[in-house]
This record gives structure tokens, C-alpha cells and sequence, in this order.
């Protein structure tokens, strides 16, 4: 659906994007991850046609967005990273400016009543722009960015500056979206890849430095296998005993309760599974198991890990920044 | 086009800047059709009017114009009229429109009222009273042009506003500074590009085709220039 090819954009001569290519393919939802300043928003501002690039080739559907600006953006319907609303027009007159903006053949109050249905606008249809909360208005960015049904669908931080309880809404909204769209979502935010995305690209000063499915980087990044446990018992006897467990490379307490129990957090290499060994060395030592967990490779470590790839790569290995494997 | 030209229009009325502009413009153009056309009891010399009136754009014109593309800029709404399927020329000349719309509406209503009383109390020549308004309307478009343009280099209303006075004046005065100058060339250079040489054959009740063209070719200008900042700055 969208193919980008050895894309580069230069500013002066700082490389915003740095020969990129990736494919997104129909229906899938990915996420383009990396630090403030990567070229993420360069990258999907591209996409838009709201920028031009230097050199290389962005394509949707078989399109040059270059060579058919016009088929091209009527297929992809975008948020910006700031909401581009105007503020002195009520949300349903927004959506009415965008449907005939887009030059949109759907029958326009079925669909407009649809899209408020969908995005939770009820209720604040007829209110002015700028009187509705942050959480509102990026709804109401959503629901400009899906009017006229666009097949592919491009957030730029949608979850920016939002409450809790409103990112959770947001996500769930893009997921729900994503079952009959094609979405790129870029954000800085580790976890929101992982709860929306079915792949991610992980990009870093201008370069795609990881492209994987979602599930496969918290599963295999690392090689080693995790297991957070709390036990009840005197923390460094059981500390010290985890140690001796064939196959454990690294092992420390994570947080020590009231009752006398603590966490404790053990890895191991890849071939060897430390469940069975840990319940029995424990049960000998009658130190009771009151949970255990294996909670996988997080993205935190993923996204160093990928980023010192990219370093040692380069033979600019920096020691200082290691895998950041106690994390959390 | 028809969208930005809707949302246009909306947001010059449903903000105190078109009622403003309005107001202003019938208020000080009343004034001055008082001063120089009916007081002086000269039912068939609005000359001097009509001159006042393009004056007068120069202050108030720039009001129309200088959130056009600025504001888009400022609020970011540019990003959604620019990824969306409309052309760069689309949107400049739809704003264009928008702002020639309130201007142009205003001023044929100004001129048909003041036409009624200059009708019923003394002998004005209808063909050159027209011919005036209709150079008037095109001196008023050749403003907006290059208020477009202005708006679309700033973020800033206000200096979209100052800069169009200062890129209008000159455009306006040209052709008097020709009293001081004693080099032809630089002579014809002014008026050339003035906007008042232009005005007088008009005023004289001739149409004067190369007048009409010398201000079309002046709305084209500029509007192709603000095109290509936008398309410039796609490419920065």
C-alpha cells in the first residue's frame, strides 16, 4: 500500500531523513518509533505530500506522491502532530469544510453522523472548536483525518500532551480504526507501539535502524529469557541461592514488601528455562512462591539495543551506552 | 477551491474583521464622497473621489488580507489545506476571491448608493462614473494580490498588514514622483508601474484595454509569487 524508497530530505546540510525505505502493507498498523528529532514527522509530512523530499521516491497504492499529488491525498487522510483546527468553526461545520475540502462523494449527513458516532463526538457536534478540551480536539483531528474514508490513515503523536484515561480512549480508537484502514502512528512512546501496532520501525537520526512485527521484539531481542518472581523469605539467602541456578546470568531484588516477601528478577540464557529449577530450589528451602512472571524483553531494551546496532555499526561504539538490561 | 473559498468568506464574518473592514470602509468612503463630490455641488466630477477612495484602501485593505495565509501558517491549518486534494493555485485563488468578494461587494454597493443621489440632484456622466468604479475594482484587486502574497511570507498578521502598505505605496505614488525627475527613462520606469497613470484614462471615460491588462497582469504576478513561496517552502 505504501512504499518508500531510499527517501531523503536534507536541510541545508543536516539529513533530517537518511536514505529511508520501508513497505507497509494493506491493512497492517505501524508504528514508527524514535526519539524527539529522529525524522519521524519529516518522514510522515512526506508521505502527505505537505513536504517535498530531497531525493527518493514515496509511493501509495503505486502512486509517485510527486507525479499524482491529487490521487494520492485524497487516499490518505492525516493528523498532524498539532491538530490543524479552526477554532472559530463548530465541530460539525470542521468536518463539513473537510468533507468538501477532500471533494468527498459519501452522503454527507450519513457520513459525518457516522464519523462523530465513531470518534465520540456526540454532544459537542455544535459546540465552537476553541472551547473544547485537548482530549476533544484531537478527537475532533481524528475525525477530521477520516473524513471521505481514506484508505490510508497517518497520526503523527496522537496521544501528545494527553490525560490517561484520554490516550487509553485515543488507542483504543486507532485500533478500532485500524481493522479497515492501512494506519502509520509515529510516537516516542515505547508502550504505545506495543499496545496498537502490529509492526514497528524504530528510526533514529534520520535512519530505520529495526523493522519488526511487534511481538517478535519483545519476544527475541535480547536472546535471554526473563523471570520475575516474589517469594516470601530472608531476601539474601534467596538472592544468593537464585545465583547458583545453572544457566542464570543475572539476577537482582526488585522491591522488598512488608511481609516479608520480595521480588526478584533472574535472566538466564536463551536455552535454559529457570521456572522448574527455581520452583524446586525454593521449595527446599520451604520459601514460598507468591508469584511468577515472565514478562519478555521490554521495548525500553529493544529500542538501546537497536540503537547501539545502529552505533557499533558505524564503529562508534560508545561503552557508556550499554544494554540497559535491569531495566524495568 | 469552493471549500477554502466558503471557509473564507465564514471566518471574515463570523470574526469583527469583515464587519470592521465594512463599517470603515462605508463610513470614511461616505465622508468622502460628501467632502469632495457633494459639497462642492460637482455632480459630474468624482475624479477626486474616486482618488481619495484608492487612498483609502491602502489602509484598509491589508485588513482583508493579512491572516489569509499567515494565520493558516500560524495555526497549523496550512497542513491540512496543503495535504488535502487542492492545488497551491487553488488555494491562492480562492482566498483571493474571498477577500476580492467583501471588498468588491462593498464597494459596487458604496457606489451604487452614492450614484443615487449624484442621479437625482445633478448631471452626472453615467459612462465615466462607471469607468472609474471599474478601475477602482481592478486597482482593489492588484491590492489583494499583493496582500496574498505578503501574507503568505509571514506568520505574523501585523506585519502582513505594514508590509502590504509598504509594498502598495510605492505601486501608488510612483507616478508622482515624476515632477522631480529629470531622467526620461527612470520617468517612464514610474509610470509604468504606476497604478494611478493607469487609473486616468478611466477617468476620462475611455477604456483603455492596455490599463485592464496592466492590472490583470499585476493580480496575476503576485498570486503566482505567493504560489511559488508556498510551493518554495515544500522544498526548504
Amino acid at each position: 500500500m505504501i512504499k518508500v524508497e531510499h527517501l531523503v530530505k536534507k536541510y541545508g546540510d543536516r539529513y533530517a531523513v537518511n536514505d529511508i525505505s520501508f513497505e507497509v502493507r494493506k491493512g497492517e498498523i505501524v508504528g514508527f518509533l524514535g526519539p524527539n528529532g529522529a525524522g519521524k514527522t519529516t518522514t510522515l509530512n512526506i508521505l502527505t505530500g505537505y513536504l517535498s523530499s530531497t531525493s527518493g521516491k514515496a509511493m501509495v497504492d503505486g502512486m509517485d506522491i510527486l507525479e499524482h499529488p491529487m490521487e494520492v491525498k485524497k487516499k490518505i487522510g492525516f493528523l498532524p502532530e498539532q491538530p490543524p483546527l479552526y477554532l472559530d468553526m463548530t465541530v460539525r461545520e470542521y468536518l463539513n469544510f473537510i468533507y468538501d475540502l477532500r471533494k468527498c462523494k459519501l452522503n454527507r449527513k450519513e457520513h459525518i453522523a457516522e464519523i462523530i458516532r465513531v470518534v465520540k463526538l456526540e454532544g459537542t457536534e455544535n459546540r465552537m472548536i476553541k472551547n473544547l478540551s485537548k482530549g476533544y480536539r484531537q478527537r475532533t483531528g481524528i475525525a477530521g483525518a477520516i473524513v471521505g474514508n481514506p484508505e490510508v490513515i497517518i497520526f503523527d503523536e496522537p496521544t501528545n500532551g494527553l490525560d490517561p484515561k484520554q490516550i487509553i480512549d485515543i488507542r483504543n480508537l486507532i485500533k478500532e480504526l485500524g481493522r479497515d484502514h492501512t494506519v502509520i502512528l509515529s510516537t516516542h512512546i515505547l508502550s504505545e507501539v506495543k499496545s496498537i501496532c502490529d509492526r514497528i520501525l524504530i528510526i533514529n537520526e534520520g535512519k530505520i535502524v529495526a523493522d519488526q512485527i511487534t511481538g517478535d521484539i519483545s519476544k527475541n531481542y535480547h536472546g535471554n529469557r526473563r523471570v520475575s518472581v516474589r517469594v516470601e523469605g530472608p531476601s539474601s539467602a534467596v538472592l544468593a541461592e537464585m545465583k547458583k541456578l545453572p544457566g542464570v546470568v543475572y539476577s537482582r531484588i526488585g522491591a522488598e514488601y512488608s511481609d516479608g516477601s520480595a521480588s526478584y528478577l533472574l535472566e538466564s540464557r536463551e536455552d535454559v528455562d529457570l521456572r522448574k529449577p527455581l520452583f524446586f530450589m525454593l521449595a527446599k528451602h520451604s520459601w514460598p512462591i507468591l508469584s511468577l512472571e515472565l514478562p519478555g524483553a521490554n521495548l525500553e531494551d529493544v529500542f538501546i539495543a537497536a540503537l547501539d546496532e545502529e552505533n557499533a555499526e558505524e564503529g562508534n561504539t560508545n561503552p557508556g551506552k550499554a544494554k540497559n538490561k535491569g531495566g524495568k | 477551491m469552493v471549500a477554502i473559498y466558503k471557509r473564507e468568506m465564514r471566518s471574515y464574518f463570523s470574526s469583527p474583521i469583515g464587519y470592521i473592514f465594512v463599517a470603515l470602509f462605508m463610513a470614511v468612503s461616505a465622508w468622502f464622497f460628501m467632502s469632495y463630490t457633494l459639497q462642492k455641488g460637482q455632480s459630474s466630477d468624482f475624479g477626486t473621489y474616486f482618488q481619495m477612495i484608492i487612498v483609502l484602501f491602502v489602509a484598509i485593505i491589508p485588513l482583508l488580507t493579512m491572516k489569509l495565509m499567515s494565520e493558516e501558517r500560524k495555526l497549523k491549518t496550512e497542513q491540512l489545506i496543503l495535504t488535502g486534494p487542492v492545488t497551491l493555485g487553488g488555494i491562492v485563488i480562492s482566498k483571493f476571491l474571498a477577500a476580492f468578494t467583501v471588498f468588491g461587494g462593498s464597494f459596487l454597493l458604496s457606489s451604487f448608493i452614492y450614484y443615487i443621489p449624484l442621479f437625482m440632484y445633478g448631471t452626472p456622466n453615467t459612462v465615466i462614473y462607471f469607468c472609474c468604479v471599474f478601475a477602482t475594482m481592478l486597482a482593489g484587486a492588484a491590492f489583494i494580490a499583493m496582500g496574498v502574497f505578503i501574507s503568505a511570507l509571514t506568520e505574523n498578521q501585523f506585519i502582513a498588514a505594514f508590509g502590504t502598505m509598504t509594498l502598495i505605496i510605492p505601486f501608488l505614488f510612483a507616478s508622482s514622483l515624476n515632477t522631480y525627475i529629470n531622467n526620461e527613462l527612470v520617468r517612464n520606469i514610474l509610470s509604468g508601474i504606476s497604478i494611478t497613470a493607469r487609473y486616468s484614462s478611466f477617468a476620462s471615460g475611455v477604456f483603455d484595454w492596455a490599463a485592464l491588462l496592466y492590472y490583470v497582469s499585476l493580480c496575476g504576478t503576485f498570486l503566482f509569487l505567493t504560489v511559488r513561496v508556498l510551493e518554495k517552502r515544500r522544498w526548504d
